[in-house]
């Protein structure tokens, strides 16, 4: 924990209505200015307790505290900085310590997730009972998602029409597995619109988990294959279409200690400054947005997935309340800490419900798993598509 | 303590008393980071009961008790104690009524000032007092401060804008001040009492019409003086703006640098006007406004909400943004009659230059409200000594021009020592017989606001002597 960071923060305060452990609890160590007097005590020499260790963990690394903040506290990075420490000194009981051990053997690995396709049905029903053994099971079994046929995509989809720009692709593990038509969808959008899209065969997780849970080694392990994977494709843009993988890749540079050589962007980042040519065809829809962290705040891309959805013919566009609180996702955080990932879950679908939108888009796969359960839970099923899917329909004149 | 805290284990749930040492020094300081001290115990009630309850416990044990809202205060007013109990009002947030046939809402004290006018926006109502860290800062701050912000100068502070509080007095009980309330006016004195009076569990806020139409105006000047003719001027020629804000160049980088706010480049002082009102006299207005402010030599109106709250972020964000451009620094609050501004700030300047300490200057122009900021860098030896003495000069200073020590940060620990330059023992025993007639034994945040205990304040017990104020025959004692 960089001392020189720490002492950036003033104390004002302008972060604490944005935290949404803060907006939970209202106590000052679960609200960034307090995590941050926390890092000072540690780096003062107070040893890091297990209440210490807790108050870090129940963090979800949103970044809505990084934009609030007028002090430029780079928060972000001292987050990342506490976790490699809790890591290193904090020793976890043992059942915590198997939960993570069952996540961080998972989640990055597509393969493996894989073989989880046929259970999922299965394993939503038995969401109550594996609740009751342990709450993160439970938590991973209640987000379980119906998922769609596996769609093998080709190592190169050709641009229709002039052909405008390169770019790489990145398939991502839960993205990959549990939604492959948001994937399917990403491709086809980025070829109407012009684009050679490379799907380079071989790559893995992009190291987003790994390096938002403190666990360095697996993070620059995984960082560094996806680095070579992109580079022998020869792209100089990476396209990214789950927020929290993009976000993690934009800072490969300070993960690394060197260039990747290559640049990333959102999806909706990238399709607005490439400007619209394909026939956007109407679209009747009303569609509530919501803003993942990870593209609002990590990356700041606000307006350009509004700026795509709007240029659709008839879809109505609709704000939710309370927009900058995190859903509760936060990578593994609904499966870390289900409890208080279950109240902002509800507090978000119920701010979902209150817009009356047909349709919730989102553009993390882990926000669209997060809030389709909880608005399950609520007895209010919204459908929820990525941002992909919504112009992917318009552009191809399907329906939703 | 020990037994105390046992006591107040039995009193309320678990998770609502906080005793770990790591813990309870998150809550070491406010907004002021100067002051520090570990609370001894912190409890977060959930209801008004429990805040009676604990302040009861406090006075069976004879520990003092402090409250604290969002922690945002700049005086440190709720700088714990550590042998008392900081009592956190940051889980009781609920809005309890809303009732815009009587323009009025009923709040628990953690509600943010922001959320007020949140809930009613849309009604076309907002809660009126608006100061700058309005999205945190707690409305049962606000009262013990009596908080202003930049539009108080046509509207009115805090106590302009409350009807009455629910208050847990400092011995216990839970009552009621109504502005209604026949007889002396107790809301009145309770509302700025910075938490020396009791603790506020229910607040009755007035809510205001929003105006039909609002301008805001940015005009940038060459130099601060020429901004500070215009705010005379516009005094002068009988426009009362919603709000008049003042920035000087170091605090325009500042805010630049935080939040791009997009002043114009090269300006020396950048004033924020804001005209509301019925649309023909809005409009009026500006006409006039903008006669007077023919010195500027960039005039640039906001076309819509968008660029109105971009104008005002650069504004909001000044105090915090400081810290891009400064290691540390000083957020000073005093006051001086208008017409003394630009002889203030040229003296402001001459100690600046003086001391090597380098002093941006962001305020309510429109009532001589100054925010100047003084900036150090705390590696340095010395820097915090001599940015210390530049920012009591200031206070000196407003004394000497006629101004106050605050315009609206209040007095806490911070600036209890300049009280005796402004007031004679005389006035200073007057406001203990306020003081003491609410809290007699001085448990009530004591050590704020105040020099040194004084009186009744020294030590829990019976004062010996007589009062100067009694012995004189200017007061009486029941």
């Amino acid at each position: 924990m960089d001392p020189k960071l720490i002492n950036d923060c003033v104390h004002c305060g302008f972060c604490l209505p944005t935290c949404p452990t803060y907006v939970l609890w209202g106590e000052e160590m679960d609200s960034p200015r307090g995590r941050i007097h926390l890092m000072s005590q540690h780096v003062e020499g107070t040893p890091m307790t297990p209440e210490m260790a807790g108050h870090f963990d129940a963090c979800l690394g949103c970044m809505a505290c990084v934009t609030a903040c007028p002090s430029g506290v780079q928060y972000d990075r001292l987050i990342e900085q506490t976790r490699v420490e809790v890591e290193r000194e904090h020793e976890r009981p043992p059942q915590e310590r198997a939960v993570r051990g069952i996540v961080f053997n998972l989640f990055p690995y597509p393969r493996r997730l894989r073989l989880l396709r046929p259970t999922l049905g299965l394993t939503g029903r038995m969401a109550p009972f594996l609740a009751r053994v342990n709450p993160s099971l439970g938590a991973m079994a209640g987000l379980a998602p119906r998922v769609e046929r596996r769609q093998r995509l080709p190592r190169v989809v050709r641009a229709r029409g002039e052909r405008r720009a390169v770019v790489g692709m990145l398939l991502g593990c839960v993205q990959r597995e549990f939604f492959p038509q948001v994937n399917a969808a990403t491709a086809r959008v980025l070829a109407m619109e012009g684009c050679d899209v490379v799907i380079p065969p071989g790559q893995g997780c992009c190291g987003a988990l790994s390096v938002h849970s403190g666990l360095e080694a697996q993070a620059k392990r995984l960082a560094r294959r996806t680095v070579r994977t992109f580079e022998k494709a020869g792209v100089d843009t990476v396209v990214v279409n789950a927020a929290g993988c993009g976000s993690s890749m934009k800072e490969y540079a300070t993960l690394l200690g060197y260039d990747p050589g290559f640049r990333v962007m959102d999806l909706s980042e990238f399709l607005a400054e490439l400007g619209p040519v394909a026939t956007r065809h109407p679209l009747p829809r009303t569609v509530a947005y919501h803003d993942a962290c990870h593209l609002a705040h990590a990356q700041g891309v606000r307006s350009q997935p509004r700026q795509l959805l709007s240029g659709i013919p008839e879809l109505e566009l609709r704000e939710i309340p309370e927009s900058a609180i995190c859903c509760g996702s936060a990578g593994t955080y609904n499966l870390l800490q289900p409890e208080a990932a279950r109240d902002l879950g509800d507090r978000k679908a119920k701010a979902v419900e209150s817009t009356g939108a047909q349709l919730l888009v989102s553009a993390n796969p882990g926000c669209t798993m997060q809030i389709a359960a909880a608005m399950r839970r609520a007895g209010a099923d919204i459908r929820v598509a990525h941002t992909a899917e919504v112009l992917d329909a318009s552009l191809r004149g399907a329906a939703l | 303590m020990e037994e105390l805290t046992a006591a107040l284990h039995s009193l309320l749930p678990e998770d609502l008393v906080i005793t770990d040492p790591v813990r309870l020094r998150t809550y070491e300081c406010d907004g002021l980071t100067y002051h520090r001290a570990t609370p001894g115990v912190v409890v977060l009630p959930e209801t008004a009961e429990q805040v009676a309850r604990v302040v009861r416990l406090c006075n069976d044990f004879g520990v003092p008790f402090v409250a604290r809202g969002s922690g945002t205060g700049l005086s440190g007013g709720a700088l714990p104690r550590e042998d008392g109990v900081l009592i956190v009002t940051a889980k009781m947030r609920r809005i309890l009524d809303i009732d815009l046939d009587n323009r009025r809402a009923v709040v628990e004290p953690g509600v943010t000032n922001l959320a007020i006018t949140e809930a009613v926006r849309d009604q076309g109502y907002y809660y009126a007092p608006d100061p700058s860290s309005q999205q945190v800062c707690s409305i049962g701050g606000n009262v013990a401060e009596n908080s202003g912000g930049a539009h108080c100068l046509k509207y009115g502070f805090t106590v302009n804008h409350v009807e009455a509080c629910e208050i847990v007095t400092p011995d216990g009980d839970l009552v009621t001040l109504d502005r209604m309330d026949p007889g002396y006016d107790l809301l009145g004195a309770f509302i700025g009492s910075e938490g020396t009076l009791g603790i506020a569990t229910k607040i009755t806020v007035r809510l205001s019409r929003a105006p039909e139409a609002v301008t805001t105006v940015l005009a940038a000047f060459e130099s601060l003086e020429q901004g500070g003719e215009a705010v005379s001027a516009i005094i002068g020629a009988g426009i009362v703006p919603a709000a008049i804000e003042m920035m000087d160049a170091l605090s325009i980088e500042a805010a630049e640098a935080a939040v791009a706010c997009g002043y114009p480049a090269g300006a020396g002082a950048v004033l924020v006007v804001e005209l509301d009102g019925p649309a023909a006299e809005v409009e009026r207005q500006f006409t006039r406004l903008e006669e007077i402010c023919s010195a500027a030599f960039e005039l640039r109106v906001a076309a819509g909400p968008a660029e109105r709250a971009a104008i005002w972020k650069g504004r909001k964000s000044a105090f915090a943004a400081v810290g891009r451009i400064s290691p540390a620094y000083i957020v000073q609050d005093g006051v001086v009659p208008r017409t003394s501004l630009p002889a203030v700030l040229a003296a402001i300047d001459r100690l600046s230059a003086e001391h090597g300490i380098r002093v941006a200057n962001v305020f309510h122009a429109g009532d001589g409200n100054l925010h100047p900021l003084v900036l150090f860098d705390d590696a340095e030896p010395g820097a915090g000594e001599r940015a210390e003495v530049v920012s009591g000069a200031i206070l000196d200073l407003c004394i000497e021009h006629g101004g106050s020590i605050t315009g609206e940060h209040g007095v806490g620990v911070d600036k209890s020592r300049y009280m005796p330059k402004m007031f004679g023992v005389d006035d200073l025993d007057t406001m203990q017989l306020v003081r003491c007639a609410f809290d007699p034994r001085g448990l009530s945040n004591p050590g704020k606001v105040f020099p040194t205990p004084r009186l009744c304040g020294e030590v829990p017990g019976v004062r010996k002597g007589v009062h100067p104020l009694v012995e004189s025959g200017k007061a009486e004692q029941f």
